[in-house]
């Protein structure tokens, strides 16, 4: 941090005044002036907030996805379907069972176990030939898509939020003062601030795993350089498969997760891949905190957009991404 | 599962069309919202098809009716993908086609390219289909989304109070229409609507939308379907939302009314108007509801037919009826066919129908309350029948042209 200001001051500078302006939007009581301006602070917040959430989501998407790709340099475009398939497991495991809780268990352990068979029956035979391994994971994900159409139809499927879950919290922040004086605090879904705090504790178990212990290092090592970690001795092939389950028990929690506070249906595989694809060029290849910052500026993009210009919405997220690709190709938090 | 069931027929008729060889065949295409956020919309409206077909059986004279189902999503193309297939691959002579508004005016415009064949609207509901520049084969037994808001905003206005209300809907052309009609009569009797927002059709996250609503309104218009409405009654919930809310014909319809989970108890009490009421005493809709519950097992149907299930019978049940009249002659471009469909008067299960010189419909409209029917399931109770609804809304067709075609700001809240 302190040699990024002394390196590039005036780009310090400007992160820092946005970083007050921010701050002093979300705690501030807007003066009339501004909610004449841009609108009321209460949808200001909210969109805020749902950027940062729907981030979370993101988040646990594209670090499988940039996990995979950073240790064994494969693209893996059916990781969307890995997405969708969690989510459907999740939603019959909890129409069976009734527990929410449950279905992150199994959607993890069923999607970790189809990472497996991928990374055994198709990417061991064609190790190191990135455009036969990316080829064929776009032939998987259509098969994969057609496969889950046939089984489940196209209806949509929605997973029950357990009871404790449903309805708004208020905030601390103020979003408005009555003209008694009295302030109006935000009201905030619960269920999407769970999401959020589980998806930071993921990424703060991920990053512990992988900086403080032994598999970490050995995982780390690999990224850098997988021949000279295979010359050591160490067993790089389950190294290899122990990441494939990870990322893709990853991408069926988030199923379970978009299940519950949107909902999976045939598309949202092809959706959730072109996010993660985005999130990960923003953030940089294969960096966990890349793909964590690139959620985060993906969701707010996405939901301040979808309420202050909401007919170029869209647009907003690829805009940001040909920006990175123009001005930083290798992605914001990228190390090389 | 529905799927399923399309299959089996499919491969019904093709065992039957191997024993009868003889006998000469007319074929059908329907099309309706297999994939998409319409998805239970589609398979309810095939229900509504199907129950037609129970009812009214497949002969006409010596010949027998073969259909083939084409699926779509709810976009133009794909509609128009699916009636090109089902006209060039399958050769079909009749369509019954399509379900959604935005499809419904891509395919009239086909239409114009094979005069020759018979377009029978199956459910599509957007103003613009048979009103602006309308296709002489293309023929519609339901009413357009603004017909089915007839009663609404009078009711609103009058008897709940309301005097300034905000919209949300789905960006196009059916919505459109159907907050045309809404602002067209409430603004008309003095209310105001301040707000209107539109939402892409397949919106998944609606938090920021539902953020945005205002809070000085005294209700709140909803003119979503499918899987959008359920995602946003999901998230309203948990949202903690509370306001009244006011409800489209595809919003306040068993489609969302039957869907799972607590989410659509928020519904309890809303106004709407639709072209149907679940609840309506008249002896001809028990008797289709009758008829629709017996088509099918509980948990393959819902409690009572959607929207689209009538709308799917009533089109089939003009197809049928009028190819009986003349017994089958498809011969001189259809010309005896097409003849025969424009004069037809409909007794369907929600109202008389018949056309107008445009071929599109003129029918009842209902004005409905939420209910709960004591045991969890939630239906729409009659509130007012209004009956010939016509597509100018009762104004003199120069007015009415003059307030322009329904968009995302048209028309303006004022009095015509």
């Amino acid at each position: 941090m302190a040699r990024f200001i002394e390196r590039h001051p005036a780009w310090a500078l400007i992160a820092i005044i946005a970083i007050a302006l921010l701050l002093w939007l979300v705690f501030a009581v807007w003066p009339p002036g501004l909610e004449q301006a841009i609108g009321r602070k209460r949808v200001f917040l909210n969109a805020v907030f749902n950027g940062i959430t729907l981030g979370g989501l993101y988040f646990l998407v594209a670090s499988g996805f940039t996990l995979i790709f950073g240790l064994m340099r494969n693209v893996n475009l059916a990781h969307g379907s890995l997405y969708l398939f969690g989510g459907y497991v999740g939603y019959a495991i909890s129409a069976w069972t009734g527990s929410w809780i449950l279905s992150f268990v199994v959607a993890f352990i069923a999607v970790g176990l189809v990472g497996v068979l991928l990374q055994i029956l198709v990417f061991r035979r064609m190790e190191g030939q990135d455009l036969r391994q990316t080829m064929v994971t776009i032939g998987l994900a259509i098969v994969f898509a057609d496969l889950m159409l046939w089984v489940f139809g196209g209806d949509f499927y929605q997973i029950q939020t357990p009871s404790w879950l449903v309805g708004p919290v208020q905030l601390p922040f103020i979003t408005a003062v009555k003209s008694s004086g009295e302030p109006v605090y935000l009201q905030y879904p619960m269920v999407r601030l769970a999401i959020f705090a589980a998806s930071v504790v993921i990424g703060v178990a991920m990053w512990l795993a992988l900086n403080r212990t032994r598999i970490g290092m050995i995982v780390r090592a690999g990224v850098d350089d997988r021949d000279i970690l295979a010359a050591t001795g160490v067993q790089i092939q389950a190294v290899f498969v122990l990441v494939f389950a990870l990322g893709a028990g990853l991408a069926g929690i988030a199923g379970v997760v978009g299940g519950t506070f949107q909902s999976i249906s045939p598309g949202e595989d092809t959706r959730f891949l072109l996010a993660s694809l985005v999130v990960v060029i923003v953030g940089g290849m294969g960096s966990i905190p890349g793909a964590a910052l690139g959620a985060i500026i993906i969701g707010l993009a996405e939901q301040l957009g979808s309420v202050y210009i909401p007919t170029y919405a869209i647009v907003v997220t690829f805009l940001i991404m040909v920006l990175v690709l123009a001005v930083r190709p290798q992605g914001l938090l990228a190390r090389r | 599962m529905l799927k399923g069931s399309v299959g089996l027929i499919a491969l019904g008729s093709l065992l039957l069309s191997g024993a009868a060889v003889a006998q000469e065949k007319i074929k059908v295409g329907v099309t309706a919202t297999l994939e998409g956020t319409y998805t239970v919309l589609g398979e309810d409206g095939i229900r509504g098809f199907q129950t037609a077909l129970n009812t009214l059986g497949k002969k006409v004279g010596d010949k027998e009716l073969e259909f083939v189902i084409a699926s779509t999503d709810a976009t133009p193309d794909s509609a128009v993908r699916a009636v090109r297939k089902l006209i060039e691959q399958d050769k079909v002579q009749i369509l019954l086609s399509p379900l959604s508004g935005d499809e419904g005016i891509a395919v009239k415009n086909f239409a114009k390219s094979r005069p020759e064949l018979t377009f029978i609207n199956a459910a599509s509901g957007a103003q613009e289909t048979t009103y602006v520049d309308p296709a002489p084969n293309f023929f519609r037994y339901n009413m357009d989304g603004a017909q089915w808001q007839t009663g609404l905003g009078k009711y609103a206005y009058d008897s709940k109070g309301y005097r300034k209300i905000a919209t949300v809907g789905e960006d196009y052309s059916f919505i459109y229409t159907q907050v045309f009609g809404l602002v067209l009569e409430f603004c008309g009797a003095g209310g105001q609507v301040t707000n209107r927002q539109w939402v892409p059709l397949g919106t998944k996250d609606f938090a920021s939308v539902i953020a945005a609503l205002p809070d000085d309104v005294d209700a709140i218009y909803l003119g979503l379907g499918g899987a959008d409405a359920v995602n946003f009654l999901n998230q309203y919930q948990q949202a903690g939302g509370k306001a009244h809310l006011m409800g489209g014909s595809i919003m306040i319809d068993q489609t969302i009314l039957s869907s799972k989970g607590s989410a659509k108890n928020a519904l309890i009490g809303t106004i709407a108007a639709s072209g149907q009421a679940d609840t309506w005493e008249d002896p001809g809709w028990q008797k289709f509801v009758k008829a629709y519950q017996d088509s099918f097992p509980p948990n393959k149907r819902f409690p009572s037919p959607s929207l689209l299930a009538t709308n799917y019978y009533g089109s089939t049940m003009a197809l049928i009826l009028a190819l009986r009249q003349v017994n089958g002659d498809l011969s001189n471009n259809q010309a005896k066919l097409k003849e025969a469909l424009a004069k037809i008067e409909l007794d369907a299960p929600n109202g008389k129908i018949k056309l107008d010189s445009n071929r599109q419909a003129i029918g009842t409209n209902f004005v409905t309350e939420v209910v709960d029917d004591g045991k969890g399931a939630l239906f729409s109770k009659v509130v007012k029948v209004i009956p010939n609804v016509n597509q100018t809304l009762g104004y003199d067709p120069a007015v009415f042209a003059k307030i322009g075609l329904p968009s995302r700001t048209i028309p303006e809240c004022k009095k015509y």
